[in-house]
């Protein structure tokens, strides 16, 4: 075990000189590329941009709950609060956030591909999504909406006081960026592999994002007509979900879930898939069991599917309809367990160095598994009945979206820097921001699994004195937390001007994005590659310059700052 | 740019392109699957429920023009597929014109759904604005496009109705809704349709399509049949409900 | 890796013109049987010949028949999904106890049973 980084990088080396950073310049060469890679920056800028303002509304969520009496904001402000949190959230960070930006850099690169399969969709996408923000910005200068980001009925769609429809017509704008991203990737795994990429010489990234990119055909046309039907019953007076008009508020519930409960597999199935690239890379060692990876990230986006009224276990629904939600809700636990199980025999006999992105990995199997296993809990309909609702809940869908998803973006993001940009970032900085986000991300939401637990429910803006002392622990971690996502933004900005230059492979990783320069040109690949070796397999990749012990031979230098 | 067949910068061959091509549009319309899916489920749960309303509502729609829509739709297909057919065999000069049918037998079926639009409007039966499924029977002369036969039949089916749904006038909303939401929506994927159309139309007399690429009459030809297949749906569901009274 | 393309596989004028006149001749089926009385099963049968009609532009319309199998799946995964969609959200409908009797009770009104109709 190495505490050095194993990445090879230097002042011997140099950046390429024709990249698609300075292939052209000016703005309208921006706006109107069709190249991914540009594509994939032009979302880091906005879908950074937007978890900046759902951070805000998170930081007022938890300055509000450090004292019992909600000092700072009244009952309908914190609704605003903790919805504008939500709706930002998930629509504009965690749904796009690895896909738009790791997988429209990466999927061409890794099917060896010039670009995706339809360029122009690519950039339509990125437009859609800024319209789609534009409706939702609108809504939060005209005074936020209340409802709750699952926007049930009749409170969005009758009563609320609040700028429902415009945010209810922006989701349903952005939900056409995920659909065109996801057709986008599909045909392109298909149609787009270069010669001798067959699918089980693919990444599981691609794996990952293709399972992803299914849930997302499948399940964004729901929400979409839901959203519809919802922003046509607030303007016009359709009545599918209004009661007074005999409409039924657990139809809206059952198509918005059929939808946002699939969505939560597009945020972790991507993750999942940096995952599978991090670990064998800073393990050195093939991936336990690529078969079986591969297949469960279909099957989990198969069997997403069909669990989703877990999420309404107590609405009234039938009982038995309940029971057999939640007999899949555990069957769909079965290929998250096998992909953990995977990842930890891989690191079993590997060579392990605790470079950034390893930390960040290290930092998603536990999480990940503390998160999970309390899904698992919630799935039981007696455990469930107690702490739905609760900050049981909201403790664990954190620890599966940020101690997974944003881990594994993040992981991902400081991976695959240097072939970004060309450049490393700084690498003790990098481990001392992990640590500190880690920690803080622990002392936010563990708290808040006891709170939920012991009752505190989840949407109020006031608490029972006795859970202070929890609540104010998980602002305190906020803190923290927020400390650790301001330090890469800072660094990795820095890094992409200043960083040392970091050449082809510096790691060195087995797939075939590294065969390329760092950054690539444009057209990728200056021959289209043709591939003839198995994914993750460092022994029989004499180019990466590996010796017998999977240590590099290439020059010495390590990233540090 | 892409005019005549050329290759895209992504693409290695021009099958690759084709392929591509046609995998999207398929992709593309097991999303629109989903997306009236979602409108049929809320469809299915209120017919069920307020089987009455939906009767009701269901006997106002004028089965004379919707069965010549369905008509229409389906011939317009027919003309669809032979513009993709004169496009793979080379027949240039019948492309343009199998395509100006399809383009009017399109119009001609937003002619008449805007005649059935208009009535509904003028009869009071849009759901939430002073909607009101009585409004013909209790006010005929404001409803002169009803002839007497018919209103003594639609009297005496709301009568019936509403002895057995006292709430017939909330309910018979939801059928309207279903019936605005789902035409409407069909519509406006016509509207696209047509707009696609006539940009085929355009290329096609300019001869673009040939045998070695008529790719886009091909996918446009799929999302047109897609269209007509909601359309064999929406006909039964919307208008044959107990039409046996 | 790409595979036949469909257009290769010409449909001739001849079979669109069976294909439409049978879809004709079903539309005119349809119309005619919603006006026999067959109580619950005429929404059964309408959604049949409704599905026929549909199967039949699937496949020769849009050449599904002469298609790779890689499209065939993507029909079949639509298809699936969607009736994921209207079953498993209607088994919880169908299987409430209450689901019969008194139902929404924020609404004004309690409903006659749809079963009741006569």
């Amino acid at each position: 075990m190495s505490t050095t980084s194993i990445a090879t990088t230097g002042p011997a080396l140099k950046l390429p000189e024709k990249h698609y950073l300075n292939s052209s310049w000016g703005i309208r060469s921006w706006l109107l590329t069709t190249d991914h890679k540009r594509i994939a920056l032009l979302y880091l800028a906005s879908v950074t941009f937007f978890f900046f303002i759902g951070g805000f509304f998170a930081m007022m969520i938890r300055l509000n709950l450090l004292t019992p009496s909600g000092y700072l904001l009244n009952a309908d402000t914190y609704n605003r609060m903790f919805t504008m949190h939500g709706v930002t959230m998930v629509f504009f960070f965690l749904i796009p956030s690895i896909p738009a930006i790791l997988g429209n850099f990466l999927i061409p690169l890794m099917v060896g591909a010039k670009d995706l399969a339809f360029p122009k969709i690519n950039l339509l996408s990125w437009y859609i999504y800024i319209v789609g923000g534009c409706f939702t910005l609108y809504s939060m200068v005209s005074g936020g909406l209340d409802t709750g980001w699952t926007f049930y009925t009749p409170l969005s769609t009758v009563y609320s006081n609040s700028a429902v429809a415009p945010a209810v017509i922006g989701v349903f704008i952005t939900g056409f960026s995920s659909i065109l991203t996801g057709l986008n990737f599909l045909v392109t795994v298909h149609t787009m592999r270069a010669p001798g990429m067959t699918w089980f010489r693919l990444p599981l990234f691609v794996w990952a994002h293709y399972a992803t990119s299914v849930v997302m055909i499948l399940g964004t046309p729901v929400i979409a007509i839901t959203l519809g039907l919802a922003a046509m019953e607030r303007l016009f007076g359709l009545g599918f979900f209004n009661p007074a008009m005999g409409g039924d508020p657990i139809l809206f519930q059952h198509l918005f879930w059929f939808y946002s409960h699939p969505a939560v597999y597009i945020m972790i199935l991507p993750a999942m898939g940096v995952i599978s690239e991090l670990i064998p890379t800073f393990a050195r060692k093939k991936l336990f069991g690529y078969h079986f990876v591969a297949a469960a990230s279909l099957a989990i986006a198969v069997i997403g599917f069909v669990v989703w009224a877990h999420h309404m276990f107590l609405t009234g629904q039938s009982t038995y309809a309940a029971l057999a939600f939640s007999f899949l809700t555990f069957l769909v636990a079965i290929p998250s367990a096998i992909k953990v199980f995977n990842w930890t025999a891989t690191l079993f006999g590997g060579s392990i160095s605790f470079d950034t992105p390893m930390l960040y990995a290290f930092g998603f199997l536990g999480l990940f598994l503390i998160g999970g296993l309390t899904g698992l809990f919630l799935g039981c309909l007696g455990i469930d009945m107690h702490v739905h609702d609760t900050y049981f809940v909201v403790a664990h869908f954190h620890y599966i979206m940020v101690g997974g998803a944003v881990m594994g973006y993040l992981g991902g993001l400081h991976f695959w820097w240097p072939k970004i940009t060309g450049r490393m970032y700084p690498e003790w900085l990098a481990r001392i921001a992990a640590f500190v986000l880690f920690v803080g991300f622990n002392l936010t939401f563990f708290p808040q699994f006891v709170l939920g637990y012991l009752g505190m429910p989840r949407r109020y803006h006031v608490y029972p004195p006795e859970f202070q002392v929890y609540n104010v622990m998980s602002t305190a971690g906020a803190s923290i937390l927020a400390v650790g996502y301001l330090l890469p933004m800072v660094y990795l900005t820095w890094a992409a001007f200043f960083g040392k230059v970091a050449g082809d492979n510096p790691w060195p990783a087995t797939g075939l994005e590294w065969k390329t320069p760092s950054p690539p040109p444009t057209e990728n690949f200056e021959v289209t590659p043709e591939v003839t070796w198995e994914p993750y397999d460092f022994h029989n990749r004499p180019d990466l310059g590996l010796d017998v012990a999977g240590q590099s031979q290439l020059a010495p230098a390590h990233g540090d700052d | 740019m892409h005019r005549t067949g050329a290759l895209y910068g992504q693409f290695n061959t021009l099958e690759q392109q084709k392929d591509t091509a046609s995998l999207g549009m398929w992709i593309f319309l097991v999303t629109e699957v989903m997306f009236f899916g979602g409108i049929m489920l809320a469809y299915t749960i209120n017919r069920h429920t307020y089987f009455h309303a939906f009767a009701m509502g269901s006997n106002t729609l004028s089965l004379k023009l919707g069965g010549i829509n369905t008509v229409v739709l389906l011939a317009s297909s027919f003309t669809m597929a032979m513009a993709v057919w004169s496009s793979q065999v080379g027949k240039q000069k019948l492309i343009p014109m199998f395509l100006t049918l399809t383009i009017i037998l399109g119009f001609v079926f937003f002619g008449i759904k805007y005649v059935e639009y208009a009535q509904k409007f003028h009869h009071h039966l849009v759901p939430g604005r002073n909607f009101d499924i009585a409004y013909c029977v209790n006010n005929p002369s404001k409803c002169e496009d009803i002839d007497a036969e018919d209103m003594d039949v639609e009297r005496k089916e709301i009568a019936a109705a509403m002895a057995a749904d006292p709430d017939l006038n909330a309910h018979a909303q939801l059928y309207y809704s279903a019936y605005f939401g789902m035409t409407g929506l069909h519509a406006l994927h016509m509207i696209i349709g047509a707009c696609l159309l006539f940009w085929l139309l355009r290329n096609s007399l300019a001869g673009a399509y040939t045998p070695v690429w008529n790719t886009p009459v091909d996918i446009v030809g799929l999302y047109w049949h897609f269209v007509d297949i909601v359309w064999i749906y929406l006909f039964p569901l919307l208008y044959l409900i107990d039409r046996h009274k | 890796m790409s595979e036949q393309e469909h257009s290769e596989h010409i449909v001739s004028p001849g079979t669109y013109l069976v294909i439409i006149f049978t879809l004709l001749f079903l539309t005119g089926l349809t119309v005619g049987a919603a006006y026999v009385n067959l109580g619950r099963f005429n929404i059964v049968v309408a959604l049949a010949i409704a599905t026929l009609k549909a199967t039949l532009v699937v496949l020769f319309f849009m050449h599904a028949k002469y298609s790779p199998k890689r499209t065939k799946l993507v029909i079949i995964a639509g298809i699936f999904w969607l009736l994921i969609l209207l079953f498993m959200t209607l088994s919880d409908y169908a299987s409430r106890i209450d689901y019969r009797g008194v139902r929404f009770p924020m609404s004004q009104n309690t409903l006659a049973s749809p079963l009741q109709r006569s």
